[in-house]
């Protein structure tokens, strides 16, 4: 059945997994549900400790058993020790059967491949993979389809009671033996616990992992001990020098600085940059660039920031430092200013991934985003996105809140070259469907900028603003006559995972890689 | 044109392509690897073939190390392995054999 | 003979290896003025002739949307010119810099290989354009002959790391080894009427150093600068745009002159001053160069 924004989904995957097509982006305003909830297991007697001296221990005490849903956070991201300690443990056990429920998954987590290969691993929800666990993907090597989420997608699916976790490992820098985790302090500052939130509100078993057991009370927590059931003190559970990362040196490739100003220029000539305006970024080197040479147009212009908002780096963080920003307001922490920013500065707050982006609860914080300024691997003639499946057909990114932002904000701005290599990132169609083109607003690339025909209020503003633009489709014809048209890349009928859309249905599918010969 | 000898040009930097040609008896005999075999190994193939055809070689053994390179440097490749594999450097075929 | 536009604007020459796919396939992204395709001292000697089948396609097969494509071949004490003449005419490249010219002769013979080349792959006669790099101090001497050597010149340029060693000093960061030569070419170059472009500047992490020589060899009188990287451009671009005080005058000057000869006089009047007919060219030159930094839209020019 073709969905909106044109993918076929195939009549069996929508049975098998009861989802519907993706209608459009919006269609669930206003829908009504009861949420889903955990088991509790009460703790009464104040001499029963928390404490468990490892992690078989704590699989044990939570009664781990075949065919459960175990839930990790991406926090650490590449230096991540957890995930891949607990699925050994997991495994050396015999247990079979598990499904991952991750906000992420990464490179460091290439170790588990082997339990995906032989079944005690059979499922994965996350919001995208990397390295070895996504070619293991789309090569077929999963038994059951692997879900991929937005951050607010996530949210949904567990509140909702879509997704049960069974239990959920929590890996924390600092914590107490009572449970109460904090993400500043130990040896592996991360900055914030915010997607393991929900994981510690509606998992039936919650484990805190630490390398870092601190007196009672572990305060102001990030996650509280009413949530914990267990803490369990581990040798390591990272790298820090992979967790928090030094700032990104500023870029000095000119195509990203260039596509950095053309950013700023539209930013700053939308009826949307005024006092107060609020602002997403990416990580990426042109979306850094862009959020310093806005910071000096603010500066001039004595314009501030209302809200900065998502996952932080340093230039960010700038801004609150010089005032330009009131407030920011966090999720994930990408480099070591982040980190210090939010231990130091009262105006870096800390939200829960819901807070942040999910579409079921009653208004998150990407809804009052002015603008968001996003990647893509590939964008498509209709404005659509794909930021996890690479143009080779492997599972290679995560949707993170691409699709979330991207809804949520006012004007949404992706940033991409028009050619990676020799692969045009601008193209007839995007291998993956992963963020609807309806909330994609604008494309800025090293060869001219394209305004999404819908958005004549914003095709308006621009009159007579000096910038290159081209019409989406004249970009696609660049890259195409300097690369050639790419051949589509052939896939098996064999459906490996789904792509969801924040409110769950399906916006396109992930086939199995034709082997290559 | 016939290839007397192994000869190579190019590099495995990214947009670049390293391509070597050796002496075959009969028929050519193409080998590519690249990092979009996928969407342009075919494209590839013809441009590498119909080089080697306007400059006569109809005997060797080529393979092609792609690291997405253009067309246009695919082809400059091509002609530099050929013409180095008979050292010739001066009074080149522009816009005749080369174009 | 006719030729290509010798005078258009060229403020920003950048060299660009040959060699690399990656630098060559679309410069002109940057809004330069002309690309210099460089056979020369980028391209290792065992990869000469590498770089020429690059250069063919990338001349044949590049859209790069009317940047001027120059070429550096290679010098004429090496056994590559020759060859290089060859594949820049049948490629089309709009202008070739001879690398380390010393004389006039230099370039007289570079002119007559030019010229077998238009006839061999039936170009029109003239169509390849010539400069020379001057990186020596005869070269720098005979400046002005090495101009007046060809129809076909274009400008000179310096190229001031082998020019200081030939005078037996380095380059300083202060300029000073630079003086005499500086303002030797600039005098050749407007004796001669042909143009005129600095040296690299090669510090990339001394973007003020480099914006403050920009601003210098502007004022010395050059019509543009080498460059090495694009981080270099914006700023040439933005020294070398008239001011706002600049582009009124010269649209005055451009108009009073238009006007009055139309109606037969021959006294102009600027703001109340006199001014005379030889202020039209650098006026015009003036909106030029406004219109292509985006802050003149009028259609003087």
């Amino acid at each position: 059945m073709k969905n909106a924004v044109g993918r076929d989904i195939p009549e069996k995957i929508l049975k098998e997994t009861k989802k519907e097509v993706f209608k459009g982006t919006y269609v669930k305003d206003n829908y009504e549900y009861k949420k889903g909830a955990p088991k509790i297991r009460t703790l009464s007697d104040p001499t029963r400790s928390k404490l468990v001296k490892d992690i078989h221990e704590a699989l044990v005490k939570c009664g781990i058993k075949d065919g459960m849903t175990i839930s990790f956070h991406h926090h650490f991201r590449e230096g991540d020790y957890v995930v891949n300690m607990v699925m050994e443990e997991i495994h050396k056990m015999g247990i079979k059967d598990i499904t991952i429920s991750a906000s992420s998954l990464g490179k460091a987590n290439d170790p588990i491949v082997p339990y995906i290969e032989d079944g005690t691993i059979t499922c994965i929800h996350s919001s995208g993979v990397r390295g070895k666990i996504g070619e293991a993907i789309s090569n077929g090597k999963l038994k059951k389809l692997a879900i991929m989420r937005s951050h607010g997608g996530r949210v949904r699916a567990v509140e909702t009671g879509e997704v049960h976790i069974d239990i959920a490992f929590i890996g924390a820098p600092t914590c107490d033996d009572y449970g109460n985790m904090r993400a500043v302090g130990g040896k592996s500052d991360c900055g914030v616990l915010s997607y393991a939130m929900v994981d510690a509100e509606y998992a039936d078993k919650v484990v805190a992992i630490t390398d870092c057991l601190v007196p009672f009370p572990n305060i102001p927590a990030s996650i509280s001990m009413v949530n914990v059931d267990y803490v369990c003190v581990v040798d390591e559970i990272g790298n820090p020098q992979k967790i928090a990362t030094g700032a990104a040196k500023p870029t000095t490739d000119v195509r990203k600085l260039m596509m950095a100003d053309y950013c700023t220029k539209f930013v700053i000539n939308t009826p949307y940059f005024k006092e107060g305006f609020s602002y997403q970024t990416g990580v990426g080197g042109a979306s850094i660039a862009s959020t310093i040479s806005l910071g000096k147009v603010m500066e001039e212009r004595g314009i501030h920031m209302g809200l900065g908002l998502g996952g932080i780096t340093t230039p960010m963080c700038d801004l609150l430092e010089r005032g330009l920003c009131e407030k920011i307001v966090d999720t994930q922490d990408f480099d070591l200013g982040a980190i210090e920013s939010i231990k130091n500065n009262p105006k870096h707050i800390e939200i829960s991934a819901s807070e942040y982006a999910n579409p079921f609860n009653k208004g998150a914080y990407v809804n009052k985003l002015d603008f968001v300024i996003l990647a893509s691997l590939e964008v498509d003639v209709n404005f659509n996105c794909n930021v996890v499946v690479g143009s080779d057909g492997v599972i290679t990114g995560a949707q993170g809140g691409h699709p979330d932002t991207a809804a949520g904000a006012k004007c949404t701005i992706i940033i991409a070259p028009l050619l990676q290599g020799r692969i045009p990132v601008i193209c007839s169609n995007v291998t993956t469907v992963t963020t609807p083109g309806e909330t994609v607003d604008v494309v800025i690339t090293d060869y001219g900028v394209a305004i999404n025909p819908k958005r004549k209020d914003l095709i308006e503003a621009m009159k007579g603003v000096d910038l290159p633009f081209k019409t989406i489709e004249e970009l696609r014809d660049i890259a195409y006559k300097m690369a050639g048209a790419p051949d589509p890349v052939e896939f098996e009928d064999r459906v490996v995972g789904i792509i969801e859309a924040r409110d769950g249905s399906i916006i396109d599918v992930v086939r199995k890689i034709k082997s290559r010969t | 044109m016939e290839i007397k000898k192994a000869a190579s040009a190019g590099t495995l930097e990214s947009s670049d392509a390293q391509i070597t040609v050796e002496p075959n008896k009969k028929g050519i005999n193409l080998s590519i690897e690249s990092t979009v075999i996928n969407q342009y190994g075919k494209q590839i193939e013809k441009v590498v073939l119909e080089t080697l055809e306007r400059l006569d070689v109809k005997n060797a053994t080529v393979s092609v190390i792609d690291k997405g390179a253009l067309d246009c440097t695919l082809k400059a490749r091509v002609e530099c392995a050929v013409y180095r594999s008979n050292d010739i450097h001066d009074n080149l075929p522009w816009d005749g054999a080369i174009k | 003979m006719k030729l290509p536009d010798k005078k258009r604007l060229r403020r920003s020459m950048m060299f660009l290896n040959c060699q690399k796919p990656g630098l060559i396939k679309d410069p002109y992204i940057y809004g330069l003025d002309c690309i210099m395709l460089d056979l020369e001292d980028a391209v290792a000697e065992n990869q000469k002739d590498a770089a020429r089948y690059s250069l063919y396609h990338a001349l044949k097969e590049i859209d790069y949307h009317g940047v001027e494509r120059v070429v550096r071949i290679n010098g004429l004490d090496t056994p590559h010119w020759k060859e290089d003449v060859r594949v820049c005419v049948a490629g089309g490249a709009d202008v070739i810099r001879i690398a380390k010219t010393e004389t006039a002769e230099d370039v007289k013979t570079i002119e007559k290989a030019v010229l077998e080349a238009e006839k061999e792959f039936k170009k029109p006669k003239g169509s390849t354009l010539l400069m020379s790099a001057l990186e020596s101090c005869k070269g720098v001497l005979n400046a002005y002959e090495i101009c007046l050597a060809s129809d076909r010149m274009i400008g000179i340029a310096l190229s001031g790391g082998d020019y200081t060693k030939d005078l037996q000093t380095t380059l300083t960061g202060t300029g000073v080894e630079l003086m005499g030569a500086r303002q030797h070419i600039v005098m050749a170059a407007r004796a001669a009427k042909v143009q005129c472009w600095d040296t690299v500047f090669t510090n990339l992490d001394d973007m003020e150093g480099f914006e403050k020589e920009t601003r210098m060899i502007k004022m010395m009188g050059f019509d543009g600068k080498s460059l090495i990287n694009p981080r270099q451009i914006a700023i040439v671009h933005k020294v070398f745009t008239p001011t706002e005080k600049e582009i009124a005058f010269a649209e005055a000057v451009v108009q009073e002159i238009d006007d009055k000869k139309k109606k037969g006089i021959g006294v102009f009047t600027v703001n109340g001053k006199m001014i005379d007919i030889a202020f039209y060219d650098g006026a015009k030159r003036t909106l030029k160069m406004a219109k292509a930094a985006g802050v003149y839209k009028g259609g003087l020019v």
